[in-house]
């Protein structure tokens, strides 16, 4: 029998429908795949009785013949996911050993649909980090290395945790979040599938809260079609958040290998970066070409507001989560800090229990919604926000199917390599996301080659308002012509 | 836009004027809170009443409770305001233990209500219109318990998420009378719409007044808010002090600071809770976890229609229906229980049209005044609209004088029972039958042969005979009836 963790998603499920291995066995795999790779540091909670339990539970229900679509599959969750009974703690020491009474609304789904939970994964605290170095349990491993080297790098972030584990082979998919390129970057930096749906495709109920007007959640997976599968369960309408969109969720697995002919795909002139390094400029090419050949169509396209969306988000997300976070005051819940009046009592809990990157960030949002700042800031960044979704509806508007960009401006870098003296360094990071977020549209992240080091590179779709299903027809184009990337184990 | 003459403060270099906004939070009444399923039931165990959402826990994310918005709209309505079809839900943000999600859900730039007016009844007929500025919807807050523990402070969060409505006035309001007479306007209409059950008591209404003093004519001078008002009578009390306080330091030469002042009623004094530089930097924005509210003009249309009908349009209809004076048709419209039992009897009497303002003058005179001596409110009289119709209706019909009536009430009151058995069983009714008078009357006169001789001459005299009759028959004898027969006795 081959090594159960290496099969993809849509494989294993097939394995488990012919009976040719149980969950059971599928999930003991990927739990002794976990126990081998601590070293990488993805997962900050690993739940085994409860993993073996959901596993005979979903082979019971396979064995009935009523299995439900992902019966049997081991995941990993997000840390920022509430898992009733299980820590949940968004990676920061002011939840400390919260446990939720209530399970988010996304895990629900997917273990309606049979998947089982094999642990929580690692994330940058509150998602607030593009390379998962801000977690308060310490720095994630990526799976890939350069070649010849043995120094650690970062697996992007926020949802570091989540694209180390899906690299690594520890599980067969995972939930992530996106605020401005939390899911795309990691699975950039790990040669994994990640898709961000459009803003209000996933229900954030029970997702702990960074920025509310950005945040989405969506899988992390090894394929493009394991990518499709999951989101099919993690989407829908949910009446606990309004912001989510009564649209029936289609079967996105159907748009795996649909013809992409006639397709118009922009290509964006204002991602062209001064400095962009050349195999940046040459994988974009490589994409845009197998698109062309798989019968689509390609546009130069503007998108003028693009330099003003880094600045704008980071005015944006700050200021919300500056909001958001304001209920983590050592009164109810997690870490308390006690002092001789309440304010201390605030003070000594908040400046112990978040991290000096959320410190930051929650002063600089604070700062942007004082009185005399609100019009300057927050005001003007929600203006620029609207004219960048603007430069994307009239993109859309002349035809565009979607929007071909490269998903980082860089491969992976080495775990302190960057931010330590300007935080700006590591924001640009989120150069090519941030925007889709501010628009709210749907973004996904294909492998789509090596740099000359050996690490991954990929590819970011960006597609109109809740059709996700193109993202996956012209996700899966890509995919076929790059091939799959897998890291070769050092751990 | 005062129609009434107002009072105006004598200082030492002349005469002041008050000038008097403010803000209501009125709970309003719904099942459920503004964002969450949990019950808004009144005096439960502390955090028996308390949702996910309510607490604040990570990832918990607010939903709208319509019913809350369709009671705003109705009040909307009921203050003739301007019903916004789309408002948007801010958050203030300050930290304070009984507010667990560092914000409250409010409403800041875009209110659901917009501009609106109510009519302020003063007494003496007068009246005056205060302009309403907005009302918004908003979220409670939990309440600190500093009683359970020596050292520490507990929070109890049932009311955390209750929703409120904040309903901001105008500065229109010119004298503490008219403040007291605002507020207790404003109570009446909420309760007519039964929006809020206007108990002050419970810390349903509670109000924040906003005082100033200038030189009549002169422009506004600086204001100080007085917090968190509980009593119609402190209100005026406090305005009262506070407008002299400010008079006295103006006086002096001195200016008033902008601050936040609290009324303590043990010393009849406001004193300083804090000033402007201490007041918060709320970072008001808009919520991210909430859409915008939108509703149709049909939803609003169809909330109108089913208004029930409001003090002003009842007071107008006993005017026109009944002949009421204005005056007694206020006192019956001011609470809406009042109206309704006053609106029951008429349902209940045999000849509305005929008896309908006599009954406004029993419900009134007799009813009130006995209840008031008793302390009692309408809701727990003892006469109910039924006995108190049949009383009405033996008066009305010839059965029983008003003298006899207010025996017949006392009894009802003391005893209860059927009103027109009691007539029969304790023959108290009127003697109309001329035969059974005729006698009296003979004798009377007989009697008072100088009296009898005078009255010729001097008609008006006719009243002393009427009142011996009525006397000897003990006052059961029908006035009318007598009248008449001593007329033609008397040959007048």
């Amino acid at each position: 029998m081959t090594d159960l963790t290496s099969l993809t998603l849509a494989e294993a499920r097939k394995g488990l429908a012919d009976k040719t291995f149980t969950s059971l066995e599928l999930t003991d795999a990927h739990l002794s795949a976990i126990e081998k790779a601590r070293v990488l540091n993805a997962f900050v909670m690993e739940t085994p009785d409860q993993a073996r339990s959901m596993a005979r539970e979903a082979d019971a229900k396979i064995a009935k013949g009523d299995a439900g679509p992902l019966a049997g599959i081991p995941l990993g969750i997000k840390d920022l996911f509430a898992t009733k009974g299980v820590r949940t703690t968004a990676c920061s020491k002011i939840l400390g050993n919260f446990v939720p009474t209530y399970e988010s609304t996304i895990t629900s789904q997917l273990w309606r649909d049979g998947a089982v939970m094999l642990g929580k994964l690692n994330n940058d605290e509150f998602a607030m980090g593009s390379a998962n170095e801000t977690s308060c349990f310490g720095p994630v491993g990526n799976p890939w290395r350069r070649e010849g080297s043995n120094t650690t790098l970062v697996p992007g972030g926020s949802s570091g945790g989540s694209a180390s584990a899906v690299a690594a082979l520890l599980c067969m998919g995972a939930t992530a979040t996106d605020t401005g390129g939390s899911i795309r970057q990691p699975a950039a930096f790990t040669a994994t599938v990640g898709i961000k749906p459009t803003y209000g495709r996933c229900s954030r109920w029970g997702i702990v809260a960074f920025a509310s007007s950005l945040d989405q959640a969506g899988p992390i997976a090894r394929s493009v079609r394991d990518s499709a599968m999951l989101l099919r369960s993690m989407a829908g309408h949910d009446p606990k958040d309004t912001t989510s969109v009564d649209i029936a969720v289609p079967d996105y697995e159907a748009s795996i290998g649909k013809s992409v002919k006639g397709m118009k795909i922009g290509i964006p002139k204002e991602y062209r970066l001064d400095g962009m390094p050349a195999e940046i400029e040459k994988l974009w090419s490589e994409g845009a070409a197998w698109l062309k050949a798989a019968g689509a169509e390609l546009v130069e396209v503007s998108l003028p507001h693009t330099k003003y969306a880094l600045p704008a988000y980071y005015i944006v997300a700050p200021a919300e989560a500056s909001s958001n976070l304001a209920r983590y005051d050592g009164v109810r819940y997690g870490l308390r800090e006690q002092g001789k009046t309440i304010i201390e009592q605030y003070e000594n809990t908040r400046a112990r229990g978040f991290g000096a990157e959320v410190r930051r960030r929650v002063m600089i949002g604070t700062y942007v919604l004082s009185a005399g700042y609100y019009d300057a800031y927050y005001l003007r960044a929600q203006k620029v926000r609207t004219l960048i979704k603007k430069d994307f509806e009239d993109c859309f508007a002349k035809g565009v199917n979607a929007i071909l960009t490269p998903a980082t401006p860089s491969a992976a870098f080495g775990i302190g390599e960057k931010g330590g003296a300007d935080p700006v360094e590591m924001y640009l990071n989120d150069i090519f996301t941030v925007t889709v977020n501010m628009a709210g549209l749907p973004g996904i992240a294909v492998p789509s080659g090596k740099d000359a080091q050996g690490l991954p590179l990929g590819l970011q779709l960006i597609g109109r308002p809740f059709e996700e299903e193109t993202l996956f027809s012209l996700g899966e184009v890509i995919e076929q012509a790059a091939g799959r990337f897998t890291p070769a184990r050092w751990w | 836009m005062s129609t009434a003459t107002h009072k105006l403060l004598k200082g030492a270099t002349g005469e002041w004027e008050m000038v008097i906004g403010m803000e209501i939070h009125a709970q309003v009444t719904s099942n459920s809170k503004l964002f969450s399923g949990a019950s808004t039931a009144f005096g439960g165990e502390p955090n028996s009443h308390v949702s996910l959402v309510d607490a604040a826990m990570p990832g918990m994310l607010p939903v709208i409770n319509e019913e809350c918005v369709r009671q705003a709209v109705r009040t909307g309505l009921g203050l003739n305001a301007r019903i916004n079809l789309r408002s948007v839900f801010d958050r203030k943000n300050y930290f304070y233990p009984d507010l667990p999600q560092g914000y409250q859900i409010s409403q800041y730039k875009s209110p659901v209500v917009g501009e609106g007016e109510v009519l302020v009844e003063l007494d003496g007929g007068r009246s005056v219109s205060v302009g309403i500025e907005r009302l918004h919807l908003e979220q409670d807050a939990g309440k600190l318990l500093h009683d359970r523990s020596p050292t520490m402070t507990n929070v109890d969060l049932n009311r955390s998420g209750v929703a409120l409505m904040e309903i901001v006035s105008k500065p229109d309001i010119r004298d503490a009378e008219q403040a007291k007479a605002y507020v207790t306007k404003l109570r009446s209409i909420l309760r007519y719409l039964g929006t809020c059950d206007g108990d002050m008591e419970k810390g349903s209404l509670r109000a924040d007044v906003n005082v100033s003093v200038r030189k009549p004519g002169a422009p506004l001078g600086t204001r100080c808010e007085i917090k968190n008002m509980n009593s119609i009578n402190f209100i005026g009390q406090a305005i009262e002090f506070e407008a002299r306080r400010q008079i006295e330091i103006l006086e002096d030469g001195g200016v008033i600071d902008q601050e936040t002042r609290l009324y303590d009623p043990n010393k009849g004094e406001t004193r300083s809770m804090r000033s402007k530089e201490e007041a918060h930097d709320y970072r008001y924005f808009p919520d991210p976890d909430l859409l915008p509210l939108e509703f149709s003009q049909s939803f609003v249309d169809e909330l109108k229609a089913e208004l029930p009908e409001l003090p002003d349009q009842k007071k107008a209809r006993f005017v026109a229906d009944f002949g009421l004076s204005a005056y007694d048709a206020s006192v019956l419209v001011a609470e809406r229980e009042s109206a309704v039992f006053y609106e029951t009897v008429l349902d209940k009497l045999a000849n509305r049209a005929r008896d309908g303002k006599m009954a406004a003058n029993w419900v009134i005179n007799e009813l009130f005044g006995r209840l008031n001596k008793e302390g009692r409110d309408i809701t727990g009289s003892p006469v109910s609209s039924e006995q108190l119709a049949a009383i009405i209706d033996l008066i009305g019909e010839g059965t029983i004088s008003g003298k006899i009536a207010k025996d017949l009430f006392e009894i009802v009151w003391q005893e209860g029972g059927d009103p027109r058995a009691l007539v029969e069983s304790r023959g108290m009714k009127q003697v109309t039958d001329l035969s059974a008078i005729e006698k009296v009357v003979d004798d009377i006169i007989a009697a008072n042969p100088d009296k009898a001789a005078q009255v010729k001459d001097k008609p008006q005299s006719l009243g002393w005979f009427v009142g011996q009759v009525m006397k000897s028959s003990g006052g059961k004898a029908n006035p009318q009836a007598v009248n008449e027969l001593l007329k033609s006795k008397l040959g007048i």
